[in-house]
């Protein structure tokens, strides 16, 4: 079975992106856009350990039973993680102050767990590996985009980098209501493109 | 509702034809706020006017703009309705509002209060309470800047060295020092300070535009009400609810509670019972659906200015409220005729 690279990618990206298209993991995506580098940081975790959680459950899919499947994926993927918090605690100080209980709730982030039952639990390791890298990049992009934005649209910064600073910075786009505003004017966007090119 | 349109009347019986349209209901509103709209001109100067200008011109601009060229639909600024949003919106801020936050709060209201929803009718909220709590939590330091610069506050001003009136309102003065050794002291100078119910009730304590003259607004509101345009239960329901709670907390700890009267006259109470919780679009249909509305309002404000964060919360309350509207309306039900 070839897998071909590109192809996932778009497949990630685009028509299965896991927020703009399948819109899983939500509380993530609201609470770690306040910034494109919190948002980017977050994405990095993900990617990490959904390629790995991938790579093991695929590996252990003939040997779970179907019954305890949801608890064994868990175990899985909960290992994955704390690694992935000790590793920003011990190398990332500030990026783990500013994610805060964020990393530690990657283990029920919807996206790990639904790719894990959707995908890894019935394809050979190799494909699982790819799916788990190419769905944390379009999540990645996704979440990095909407950081990009509201950090914009709060301060004129992205990524720290001032390209048009306000003098008086609108709070409310880093607030929780700034993230729903942002999130339900793309998904508007993706919408009204989709339904134009139909 | 266009009449001409002949298809429309489908069923038998007798046909009331009531000479009444969007249009006209929207004039009649913005004419019911000029008086409240003078005031603020009197008091505040001319930066009352010019937030007041900008708040209808940008938020008619803001409708025909997204209708012509993002919506490609007809615009509709033929109604009114988008410019009595930007005038209330306008009533909802500051004096020293600078004009790009007043053309941020007209985009998000018109924007995502009303055109994100489909339009007038279809939004579940008052639009401009959406741009006015935007702001507010947006900009929580320009929200709250009530310096004014002319008009007749700032000859008062100039005659009363009283510090605790430049700075802020008096429910925002009390909810910045709630807690602390002084809550006792202001308290008690609140409560003996002479400008009491009758500056309050004409007008002449700082605040958001709007919600200076109770006066001004209870005139505009009582032509509307007497054209039908308004319903009287909501803002009885609102105002009495907000009256007997602040006396019922008075009563219980003097020493720690403002007079009732600056909870009913110092705030935007009346600007948002009469005009903001009364809107045709965003309120309960029925008689009791509307008390039910105009009760809940008010003690959702009074919890906001006793324990919340803010010093002030009609607008939140009445946006808190527009949520169970349709709830309110599923459960009140008009009785059935002939069952």
């Amino acid at each position: 079975m070839s897998i071909n690279f590109k192809n996932e990618l778009y497949r990630g990206i685009v028509t299965e992106n896991p927020i703009f298209r399948i819109v899983l993991g939500m509380c993530p995506t609201l609470a770690t856009s306040t910034s494109a580098m919190n948002a980017l940081g977050m994405g990095v975790s993900v990617i990490a350990v959904l390629t790995c959680s991938n790579m093991v459950i695929s590996m252990l899919r003939n040997v779970i039973p179907d019954k305890v499947r949801i608890p064994a994926f868990i175990v899985v993927i909960a290992t994955f993680v704390t690694v992935v918090d000790l590793l920003i605690a011990a190398f990332i100080p500030p990026l783990y102050e500013a994610l805060g209980i964020f990393i530690p709730l990657i283990v029920v982030n919807c996206i790990i767990l639904g790719r894990a039952e959707a995908y890894a639990a019935k394809n050979p390791v190799l494909p699982s590996i790819v799916d788990g890298i190419v769905m944390g990049i379009g999540f990645t992009l996704s979440l990095t985009m909407l950081g990009a934005m509201r950090e914009f649209l709060s301060a004129g910064m992205i990524f720290g980098y001032a390209i048009a600073p306000f003098k008086h910075q609108f709070i409310l786009m880093i607030l929780a209501p700034g993230a729903f505003i942002t999130l339900g004017l793309v998904l508007a966007g993706i919408n009204f493109i989709q339904n134009k090119e139909s | 509702m266009e009449t001409k349109d002949k298809k429309w009347i489908v069923g038998q019986g007798s046909h009331i034809y009531f000479p009444q349209d969007t249009s006209k209901i929207m004039f009649q509103v913005i004419l019911a706020l000029l008086p409240a709209s003078a005031m603020a001109v009197y008091v505040f100067g001319f930066d009352a006017l010019k937030v007041l200008l900008i708040g209808v011109i940008s938020a008619v601009a803001v409708e025909a703009l997204i209708q012509k060229y993002l919506m490609k639909t007809p615009v509709t600024i033929g109604d009114y309705s988008a410019a009595l949003t930007g005038l209330l919106l306008a009533l909802n801020l500051p004096a020293s509002s600078p004009w790009w936050m007043v053309c941020i709060g007209s985009l998000i209201s018109i924007g995502i209060g009303k055109l994100a929803y489909g339009g007038l009718g279809q939004n579940p909220f008052n639009p401009a309470l959406v741009g006015r709590v935007a702001l507010l939590i947006g900009f929580p330091a320009l929200m709250t800047d009530w310096s004014v610069t002319g008009g007749y506050l700032s000859e008062l001003y100039r005659k009363i060295p009283a510090e605790a009136l430049t700075t802020a309102t008096p429910l925002g003065f009390i909810k910045a020092y709630s807690g602390s050794n002084f809550t006792a002291d202001l308290v008690a100078y609140f409560n003996s300070y002479s400008i009491n119910l009758k500056t309050l009730f004409i007008g002449a304590t700082s605040g958001s535009i709007g919600e200076v003259s109770e006066l001004a607004l209870l005139l505009g509101a009582l032509y509307l009400i007497y054209k039908k345009v308004l319903n009287w239960e909501i803002p009885a329901a609102f105002i009495g609810t907000v009256g007997i709670i602040a006396m019922a907390a008075y009563y219980v700890k003097p020493q720690a509670m403002l007079l009732p009267h600056y909870h009913l006259f110092s705030g935007g109470l009346f600007l948002g019972a009469l005009f903001m919780a009364t809107d045709m679009v965003t309120s309960p249909f029925t008689f009791r659906g509307r008390i039910v509305f105009g009760i809940g309002c008010g003690v959702l404000t009074m919890l906001i200015r006793l324990y919340g964060g803010y010093p002030e919360g009609v607008s939140f309350a009445i946006l808190l409220m527009n949520i169970f509207v349709p709830i309110i309306d599923i459960y009140i039900k008009p009785k059935r005729f002939g069952v």
